[in-house]
């Protein structure tokens, strides 16, 4: 035993050097913490689903979020398997992701972009979500890319539309399968051309914010490429629910078309407003009055009923296309649910297999890992045709479908009937393309 | 001309809807003094009781059809309504198509249970407490009811067409001495302005003409003597809340085939019709009415080109303008009683 006197000099050399040596493998093992956000440390990966469960928009968030679960049931290995069997790539085995069972949470954005922003916060801070998919709503997507920018977890974009999302709002953890408005404006154009002529006289009635001003946009630089005259672009509120005011002096405006930039409760009761004063009735410059919806669903479709026969639009996918992948998709869905889904649930479903793949193959969670393996990344199988997530602005590019409202519909689900698939070549546009003009798709954030 | 008369049209029409709610509502504050925010969800209420009586009529049978495929490829279900099956296809594709005007039988006993339920088990207790309480309570048992009834039908609108017979629209422009086509208004939109009419008629009448109209007049304007005079006049205002339910429940079963029903359309018209009875006069019978009539007319013009060109946003605040001025200038509102919201 030592007699050796123990020392204040002494004392505090031990210490730090102890010190030193405990905190050696804290720093480490921090740091391989913070590697980047939510890193799955055990045997399960949680992705977060943030889709209006309230709201005017709860329909369709729950056919987002039914998809979504039958996506992580086919990755999981359960169920038919789904899309896993069409996809081109092969890097999902089915047995969760990077050999993790994949689980989930769900958050209700209920269509405003603050409570989405709130739900998407909750779920990557509380429940350690490592993505969030969904949403049935432009501002919202534009609210929860930003958050996800920031947080540093990867956006995978449900039902939204506005150029925006993609354009000035882009954002390098965000990635949006849906298709556009500049797209619809693309794809209807020609189609407009051909069933209705190149001389005709359009007026426009616009929901009131971001979605709609970029759709106007859109279509009025497609139809007036092609020859149509814009007599007039009325902005309707978001909040309106009658829309006779804004109706009624389309009947003396010289106008022969209406294209109703409306979505949702307003696209329903603006085209039932619109059929009421007889508008499809009217024969104007010779010719029969026609309106337009540039943006379809199918569970506005449903709510329009009998008013949408005859009337021509968009959309991104339709349960009715002949490809493997739609087959699969919809089998499975259909078995399980009871009902075909509908082109928000399809586009949920396609962003939660492509984020999976994803991290399959670039061997890693990391959002900037996922991010390499989307960007530019070419594929088909998942119901929409060859398709390629553009690196310069993580947009889709796909084909796009024109559709119009079935006139003979022999059951509650064919209310829309396929007119045209137009080929993706149609619908692409450069990145610098002054629709999409402004904003910086900046860096990839890991997060911690 | 045309253009402005077609204005008018419009504005009559919103200002139906607008007045039918705003006179149940204050029908209520000026007999219970409750101000009532669950007034919306008794209009939408009636609306969904047209969609109901469809849905009951549309009740089906399924036949599997060999021939015809379903969306899986399983042989298709062919669905045939009971209603067809037991009078006919003839008459029985008529009583569904008749289901929105029928659905107004149907509407009112389930109206009247409806105010009368709210009013017996919840709103009596806040008699006595101050209008902040009230006005949470029946906001809070607004949002409870449109709940219910999301849960039920969903959150996408449905869709409850008007009768064949009274869909499309009339070129009223001819009858008037304009073009033709100059005026051409949908066939429901004027059945709804003249249901409005015989429905706020029936109103006044009752309240004018008979007895118990008297007195629930006399219990409007001194609630304590006639109660001195042996007369139970809080029954008969229970009675009066279960019918100001059944106005505002007739004017939803009537507005579905003008905008289909949705779980919130009662949210979207409460905020609105509150502003008109302000507008018109707390408790103001024909303060209500004529509000509603002028602010729908009023909102309608703002709508138009000329105005939202001139004052952009004119057509989203139109209503809050007057209503600011109203208040500003003739805070007892337009036919308001002296002394009411002046003190």
């Amino acid at each position: 035993m030592s007699n050796k006197p123990v020392t204040r000099r002494g004392v505090l050399k031990t210490g730090a050097v102890a010190g030193a040596g405990v905190a050696l493998p804290t720093i480490f093992t921090a740091s391989s913490a913070a590697a980047y956000t939510n890193e799955p440390t055990g045997g399960t990966v949680t992705l977060g689903f943030n889709v209006p469960q309230t709201g005017p928009y709860a329909e369709e968030g729950n056919d987002e979020l039914l998809a979504q679960q039958l996506a992580v049931e086919h990755l999981n290995g359960e169920g038919d398997g789904g899309c896993l069997n069409t996809f081109t790539s092969k890097a999902l085995k089915g047995n969760g992701i990077l050999g993790k069972k994949v689980e989930f949470v769900t958050g209700d954005t209920q269509t405003k972009s603050d409570a989405a922003r709130a739900s998407a916060k909750s779920m990557i801070e509380k429940d350690g979500a490592i993505m969030i998919n969904g949403g049935s709503s432009s501002g919202v997507a534009v609210a929860v890319q930003g958050l996800c920018q920031e947080a540093g977890v990867i956006f995978m974009a449900g039902l939204t539309h506005a150029n925006d999302t993609t354009g000035k709002d882009k954002k390098a953890n965000g990635f949006r399968h849906f298709f556009n408005a500049y797209m619809s404006g693309a794809a209807l154009a020609p189609v407009l051309a051909k069933e209705m002529g190149t001389d005709r006289r359009a007026y426009h009635l616009t929901a009131d914010y971001n979605w709609g001003w970029t759709q106007e946009e859109s279509i009025v630089a497609s139809t007036e490429a092609m020859g149509w005259e814009t007599v007039n672009t009325v902005k309707t509120p978001l909040a309106s629910t009658d829309f006779s005011s804004y109706i009624a002096p389309v009947l003396n405006s010289g106008a022969d078309v209406l294209v109703l930039n409306h979505y949702g409760g307003n696209m329903v009761n603006s085209l039932t407003n619109a059929i009421q004063f007889g508008l499809l009735d009217k024969v104007v410059n010779g010719k029969d009055f026609k309106i337009v919806v540039p943006l379809y669903s199918e569970l506005m479709a449903a709510g329009a009923g009998e008013n949408i026969k005859g009337v021509l639009g968009s959309m991104n996918w339709n349960w009715q296309l002949q490809d493997e992948g739609t087959k699969a998709f919809v089998k499975s869905f259909g078995e399980k649910y009871g009902k075909p889904p509908s082109n928000s649930a399809q586009t949920c479903y396609a962003q939660v297999l492509l984020y999976a793949d994803a991290c399959e193959r670039a061997g890693t969670f990391n959002p900037c890992g996922v991010v390499e393996a989307l960007e530019g990344f070419e594929f088909d199988g998942l119901g929409n045709g060859p398709t390629l997530y553009r690196a310069d602005d993580h947009q889709c590019f796909k084909d796009v479908l024109v559709v119009r409202g079935n006139m003979n519909p022999t059951n509650a689900y064919d209310t829309l009937e396929i007119v045209e698939i137009t080929p993706r070549a149609q619908v692409e546009y450069a990145p610098d393309h002054p629709m999409f003009a402004g904003g910086d798709l900046g860096k990839c954030n890991p997060g911690a | 001309m045309d253009a402005i008369l077609l204005q008018i049209l419009n504005g009559l029409d919103k200002g139906s809807a607008y007045a039918l709610i705003a006179l149940g509502l204050t029908l209520i504050f000026g007999t219970l003094g409750v101000v009532n925010f669950a007034h919306g969800a008794l209009f939408m209420i009636g609306a969904f009781c047209a969609v109901t009586l469809q849905k009951i009529f549309s009740l089906s049978y399924e036949v599997i059809d060999e021939t015809q495929t379903d969306f899986l490829g399983n042989p298709l279900k062919v669905k045939t309504p009971y209603v067809e099956s037991w009078f006919g296809p003839e008459l029985g594709a008529v009583i569904i198509d008749w289901s929105v005007p029928l659905a107004i039988l149907f509407a009112i006993p389930i109206m009247l249970g409806v105010g009368y339920a709210m009013e017996r088990g919840l709103i009596k207790h806040f008699y006595k407490r101050p209008h902040a309480d009230q006005i949470l309570v029946t906001f809070g048992l607004a949002i409870v009811l449109q709940e219910i009834v999301k849960y039920f039908f969903g959150a996408n609108p449905i869709q409850t067409p008007p009768p064949a017979a009274l869909s499309g629209s009339v070129d009223l422009g001819v009858a008037l001495g304009f073009d033709p086509n100059a005026i051409i208004y949908p066939i429901w939109r004027l059945v709804y302005f003249l249901f409005a009419v015989v429905i706020i008629g029936g109103v006044f009448s009752f309240l004018q003409f008979t007895t118990f109209g008297m007195v629930v007049r006399a219990g409007m304007a001194d609630r304590e003597t006639v109660g001195l005079l042996g007369i139970n006049i809080d029954r008969r205002f229970t009675i009066m809340f279960g019918i100001a339910a059944a106005v505002a429940g007739l004017a939803g079963v009537m507005y579905g085939p003008l905008n289909p029903p949705n779980y919130h359309m009662g949210m979207d018209f409460l905020v609105l019709s509150f502003v008109v009875v302000v507008v018109g006069g707390m408790g103001s019978l024909p303060g209500a009415v004529l509000a509603g009539f002028l602010l729908g007319i009023l909102e309608s013009f703002a709508s138009t080109t000329w105005a939202t060109t001139t004052i952009p946003g004119i057509n989203q605040i139109i209503i809050y303008l007057v209503a600011i001025i109203v208040l500003l200038t003739r805070p007892r509102g337009l036919m308001g009683r002296k002394g009411v919201m002046e003190e």
